[in-house]
Parts: C-alpha cells; sequence; structure tokens
C-alpha cells in the first residue's frame, strides 16, 4: 500500500510538471502600448495621460508588459518609446519596476513639447511591433489623442497596417473646434479609424472619453 | 393535397373510401390475427423474460454483496473489537504492574503492623489487678491492735509508711507503663492513617481493575456476538460505521476548511517564490498550484507521523516498521512538519510585506493623500495573527489523518450498503417493468382483437349457425388464450 501511494505522489507530481511544461506563461500576461499624442493643441493635455498610465501600473500585475510612446511628426520609431518595462514575476520587484515607471512617465510628461504634425498610424505600427515581440496573450494599444491625424507632404501612411488581435482603445478623444462646429466630423473620424482598424484585423475598437471610467480599458464588450 | 387523397377509393366520397379501407384492413387484420396474436405474446416474453431474469439475478447479486459485506463488517469488527480487549487487557497488566505489584508483600505487612497495634492497644486497655498478697498483708497488718504500745505503733507506721511508698512506686510504675504504651500507640496513629490510606488507595485500585475487567467483559461479549455472526451484532457495527462516517466527514470537511486558509495565507507570498506570472491552464498560477502542494506535503507530513506513532494504521508497512526505524520517521516527519510551518510562518509575513507595499504603490499611484497607517502594537495584531495561524494550521491539518482513516474504513461500509440497496431497488425496478411488459403484451392483444371485432364476431355467428363446435359457442372470446399459439 505504501508503494503503490508513494507512486500515485509521484504521478501527481509528473503529471503537475509536464502540465506546467506545456503552458506558456506569456500566453496568459498582458501587454499594453500607450501612444501620448503631443501634437499642437493637445499637448496641453498630457497632464491626464499620467491619470492613464498610473491606472495602467495601479491594474496590470507581474509579467506583464508596459510602454508609453508619444505621437509627434513621425511616430514610427524606437525613439519615440517615452518608457517600456516588462513587469519581474515577483511581486515586490515588479512594485518597484512601477515606481520607476512612474516616475520616468512622470518626467517626459512635465517637459513635453508640441509637435508640428501628427502620426497616429505611424504609432500604431510601432506599437503593433512591440506588442508582437512581447508574445503577450492580451495586447492592447491605448491612443491618448484626438484622433485627428495630420501629416506632412513628405510621410506616407495610406497603405494597410496590421493590429491583428489586438485591441484598440481611443481615451480622451477630445472634439475639436470644427466638430462643435459640425458634431458630423468627429463622428466621421471615429467612424473612420474604427473602420481602418478594424480592417487591419484589430479585435476590438472602443473610446473611452470619461475618464472617471478607466476599467472600461480591460472591460470586455 | 391530391397526394394526401391517393388512398380514396372514391376521391369524391372520402366517407365511403374510408369505409372500405377499413374494411380491408379489417379483412387483414384478421387473417393475420393468429401469427400477429403469437408475435405479440413472443415480442413480450422477449421483453418480459429477460427482465425478469435480471431481477432475479440483481436480487442474487445483492445478496452476495450483502453476504460479502457482511463478511467484511464483521472482519472489520472482529478486528477491532480485538484490538480493544487487547488495549484494555494492556491497561490492566499497566495498572497491576504500577498499583498491585507488591500488594500481598503490603498486606503481610499491614496485616502485621495492625496485629501489633491491635495487641499493643489491647495491653494499653488493661488495668493490672493489686498484688492479693499486698492486699491481705494490709488487711493482715491493719487488724493488728497497738494496743497502745509505741513500740507496736511505731512499727506498723513503718510499715504503713513503707508500704505506702511501694503502693506510690507501684502506681507510678504502672502510670509509667500506660504513659510509655500511650506514647507508642500515639506514635502509631499517623501509621495507622497512613495505613488506612493506603488501604483506601488499593481499594479505589482495585475498583478501577474491576471496571476494567467489565470493559473486557462487554467488548468480549461484542467479540463473541461477532464471531458468533450475530444479525444484532452486524446490525451494531452498520450503525456505528455510518456514526463514523457522518463524523468523519464532517470533520473533514471543517479540516477542509482550515485548508483554505491555509491556501488564502500562503497562495499570494508564493508568487513571489516561484513567479506571479506563471500559468499551469488559463486561470491556474503556478503559484496557487505550488500553495495547495505544500499544503498537500503538510497533510502527508501529518499523515506519516500519525502513522509512525500508530495512532492511524492506513499504511500496515510504516506499523510494522521496527522501532527504531519507526521513531526516525517519526522524528523526521515531525522536523519537516514543523519546516513547513515555519515556512508558512514567513510567508504569513511576507503575504502582509506585500499587502502593504502593493498599498503603498496605489495610494502613490492615486496621488491622494495617504490615509492614516495605523501604528504600534495594534497595526502588528493581524501580522501576528497570520503568522502564527500560518504556524498552527500545518499541525491542525496533521490530524486529518484520524478522521481520514475514520472516513475511509466506514465509507467501505457506506458504500457496500448503498450498492446493495441501489442493486436492490434496480431489481425491483426491472421486476416491474417486466410485469408491466407481460401486462402490455396481454393488453395488446386485447386491442388487438377490438380492431376485428366484426370478423371475430361474424365468425361466432357462423360457428353458432354451424352448431359444430357447441362449447366453442358458448366461450367467450380470449385473446390470451395461448392455445390460438403457432408456436
Amino acid at each position: 500500500m505504501f508503494n503503490r501511494a508513494f507512486l500515485a505522489a509521484i504521478l501527481i507530481a509528473g503529471l503537475t510538471a509536464a502540465a506546467a511544461g506545456c503552458v506558456d506563461s506569456r500566453s496568459q500576461a498582458h501587454a499594453v502600448y500607450v501612444l501620448v499624442d503631443t501634437s499642437g493643441t493637445y499637448a496641453n493635455e498630457s497632464g491626464k495621460a499620467q491619470l492613464i498610465v498610473n491606472y495602467l501600473l495601479g491594474t496590470l500585475q507581474a509579467g506583464d508588459s508596459l510602454a508609453v510612446a508619444r505621437v509627434k511628426s513621425r511616430s514610427f520609431s524606437e525613439k519615440d518609446v517615452v518608457a517600456k518595462v516588462t513587469f519581474d514575476a515577483r511581486p515586490t520587484q515588479a512594485n518597484a519596476q512601477k515606481r520607476a515607471f512612474r516616475d520616468q512617465v512622470g518626467a517626459f510628461l512635465r517637459t513635453v513639447q508640441g509637435s508640428a504634425y501628427t502620426d497616429i498610424t505611424g504609432g500604431l505600427i510601432q506599437g503593433a511591433e512591440f506588442l508582437n515581440e512581447t508574445g503577450a496573450g492580451r495586447k492592447t494599444i491605448l491612443i491618448f489623442s484626438d484622433m485627428q491625424e495630420d501629416l506632412d507632404k513628405v510621410t506616407v501612411r495610406n497603405f494597410p497596417i496590421s493590429l491583428k488581435n489586438i485591441r484598440v482603445v481611443a481615451v480622451n478623444v477630445t472634439k475639436l473646434n470644427t466638430d462643435n462646429i459640425d458634431p458630423r466630423r468627429y463622428l466621421g473620424r471615429l467612424e473612420a479609424w474604427q473602420k481602418r482598424v478594424e480592417a487591419a484585423g484589430a479585435s476590438e475598437w472602443k473610446v473611452i472619453n470619461d475618464l472617471e471610467r478607466l476599467d472600461a480599458i480591460f472591460a470586455k464588450s | 393535397m391530391t397526394e394526401m387523397n391517393n388512398w380514396m377509393v372514391w376521391p369524391d366520397n372520402s366517407v365511403l373510401s374510408m369505409l372500405v379501407v377499413l374494411l380491408v384492413a379489417m379483412i387483414l387484420l384478421y387473417a393475420a390475427r393468429v401469427p400477429m396474436h403469437g408475435l405479440i405474446r413472443v415480442a413480450g416474453h422477449a421483453l418480459g423474460g429477460p427482465m425478469r431474469l435480471g431481477a432475479r439475478w440483481l436480487a442474487t447479486v445483492a445478496q452476495e454483496m450483502k453476504q460479502r459485506n457482511k463478511e467484511v463488517l464483521l472482519a472489520q469488527g472482529r478486528r477491532e473489537t480485538g484490538q480493544r480487549v487487547e488495549r484494555e487487557f494492556e491497561r490492566i497488566s499497566i495498572l497491576v504492574k504500577r498499583d498491585l505489584h507488591g500488594y500481598p508483600t503490603l498486606q503481610r505487612k499491614l496485616l502485621e503492623e495492625i496485629t501489633r497495634v491491635e495487641e499493643d492497644y489491647q495491653k494499653c486497655g488493661e488495668v493490672p489487678p493489686p498484688p492479693p498478697d499486698w492486699v491481705e498483708a494490709v488487711a493482715a497488718v491493719a487488724q493488728i491492735k497497738t494496743g497502745g504500745g509505741e513500740v507496736v505503733q511505731k512499727i506498723l507506721e513503718e510499715i504503713r509508711d513503707s508500704i505506702e511508698r511501694i503502693h506510690d512506686k507501684a502506681i507510678a510504675e504502672f502510670r509509667r507503663g500506660y504513659h510509655t504504651r500511650h506514647g507508642i500507640l500515639e506514635g502509631f496513629m499517623p501509621y495507622w492513617r497512613s495505613l488506612d490510606k493506603t488501604m483506601k488507595q488499593v481499594d479505589t485500585k482495585m475498583v478501577d481493575v474491576q471496571e476494567s475487567a467489565t470493559a473486557v467483559d462487554a467488548q468480549m461479549e461484542k467479540y463473541q456476538q461477532i464471531v458468533a455472526r450475530t444479525d444484532v451484532a452486524e446490525s451494531t457495527l452498520a450503525n456505528s460505521s455510518f456514526t463514523q462516517f457522518t463524523i468523519s466527514l464532517v470533520v473533514l470537511w471543517i479540516a477542509l476548511g482550515g485548508a483554505f486558509i491555509n491556501f488564502k495565507l500562503i497562495a499570494l507570498p508564493m508568487s513571489e517564490m516561484v513567479g506571479a506570472g506563471d500559468y499551469i491552464t488559463a486561470s491556474l498560477r503556478t503559484s496557487e498550484v505550488a500553495a495547495l502542494i505544500i499544503i498537500l506535503l503538510e497533510a502527508s507530513m501529518g499523515l506519516f507521523l500519525m502513522e509512525s506513532l500508530r495512532i492511524t494504521h492506513l499504511f500496515p508497512r510504516i506499523s510494522n516498521l521496527n522501532d527504531r526505524t519507526r521513531r526516525r520517521m517519526v522524528w523526521i516527519s515531525l522536523v519537516l512538519l514543523v519546516t513547513l510551518a515555519g515556512i508558512e510562518a514567513a510567508l504569513a509575513l511576507m503575504r502582509d510585506m506585500l499587502i502593504a507595499d502593493k498599498q503603498a504603490l496605489l495610494q502613490s499611484l492615486v496621488t491622494a493623500p495617504a490615509a492614516a497607517s495605523g501604528e504600534g502594537w495594534i497595526a502588528r495584531i493581524p501580522t501576528a495573527g497570520q503568522m502564527i495561524l500560518g504556524f498552527i494550521l500545518p499541525f491542525a491539518l496533521a490530524f486529518v489523518a484520524i478522521p481520514l482513516e475514520s472516513f475511509i474504513h466506514s465509507s467501505r461500509t457506506v458504500c457496500g450498503v448503498l450498492a446493495v440497496d441501489f442493486v436492490h431497488v434496480l431489481g425491483f425496478v426491472l421486476r416491474v417493468l417486466g410485469i408491466l411488459v407481460r401486462l402490455a403484451s396481454r393488453a395488446l392483444l386485447h386491442v388487438y382483437d377490438l380492431l376485428i371485432v366484426l370478423p371475430l364476431v361474424a365468425e361466432q355467428l357462423v360457428k353458432s349457425a354451424r352448431g359444430r363446435e357447441p362449447s366453442v359457442k358458448a366461450s367467450p372470446l380470449d385473446a390470451t388464450d395461448k392455445s390460438a399459439s403457432p408456436f
């Protein structure tokens, strides 16, 4: 009977080890890429971006990834990534990383300067690259912008992009003066972005303007 | 619509068409009556027969299972009662060795002392009679007449003085003797009381032995009943098993609650050791599994400890180990259990630290004024409580082995009884179904004859008119008549 019990214990341990080996731990991780628009008048809104980053830092767990990048005249560049981190598996280390990340982003947002143009598409492509590289199971791009893309004549962005299996959430999409004159411009702008994002293979498109409801960022619609 | 009317012989007259079809069907059914009756009977037998057979077989199986359960139950009861009798004998043996080992010597000594005390007491109680010679001498001297002679008077006075001195001396000796005896007696008093106390103790111990002997008698009577395989013994053992099963189940549930609290205590800090980002399944973290494994390890160590201490007997191999190896196993299990308990206490402390760190981070993130954190010893109470709980719970879990053993042993009986009941119910259902099938086949025969009632009446009329078979004429139509069977 003792031998049988011992064998059963070994069997259970073996099965557990096998199960642990079979599951990809990254598949359960969450990666978030935050695009902060620093162009024109929207640069004044950058203070609110800190709120969103803080919310993300409080919500993301050990093993998750977070990156903050700026949107400027041309955003398809690693140089535009302000801060990025993959949180350590140990909660204490992860908390220390979160504090450092908060300080890093805070320093950037305090000294941010407005850019002449707004390259949201470039930021999306860069964000998709980053998220795919993390290998996370859930990938989200947060766009902190008025969603008004404004490119110079040289920059080319009118081609299909790939956002496969990535959730795209537009946060704090402020209304422009022209939107106030004709709200259809605002609605049309959002609709156009939705179509483009969905055509790119994104798993979800969402707009959150109320910063008191940030929990909707990760809520499934 | 046209397709639906295809069966009509006269499409314009549905009633007539229906009548014709019915008539044709009736004739055909009448023609097929005998084979159809046979078919229905065979079908009834084919379905009902196996069901009855199955019911009988299940009844036999239930009986065999019951017999087997009885064998197991009685064997288990015999073993347990035998162990109890052995234990009672061991108790009596220890009692006799410890308390009554020197009882004969003690008794003899006691009796001697008592005799001595009694003799001394009797001696002390004796009043020594005055020597008769003296009395006579004194009486003789008293009768001497002085006659006024001085010499005689002087002699008499001297004799009197001498006698008084001797008398005083005798009295003094007598009193001294009394005093000495009283002293001896007084000296015996504490010893006497001690003897009395010892005797009472011996008496109490004898009562204990007597009670143990009564318990042994009761167990032996139970054992004899079990050996005699009486129904009373079986019923008593089964009831006992059900009670044990219920109690152990309740205790196991309570232990499960304890294990859950234990799990909650160490699941979070385990993420610090094995990482919080690893998952075994979509919703099961590795840290949670690790915490569960630690709890199971503690329970296992507790089980081995109980086995090594021979409190439980789930693993005969451990019980049969020699004393030296068994003692080693006790120490190893205990050390591992204490180590695991220490780890748990440390994890409980770490849990508190992690929660505090997380709270501090969240407060710094919301940039709200931090709530006044409770400083001092009051704030440390939960931490200390968690640590103590983390240290105690593994030892509490170790005792799960006892109800677990009861549960395993009693579940054999309980499951056996329930299985027998289930087989009985199954057999009953099969039997009822078999009867229903047979009745249904008979009813079907009647329904069949009801459908062809007109040809049957015609047949009766024809037979009556011919007058060939008068007996048949009188007999009613019986659809269940087996003589009509083609087989």
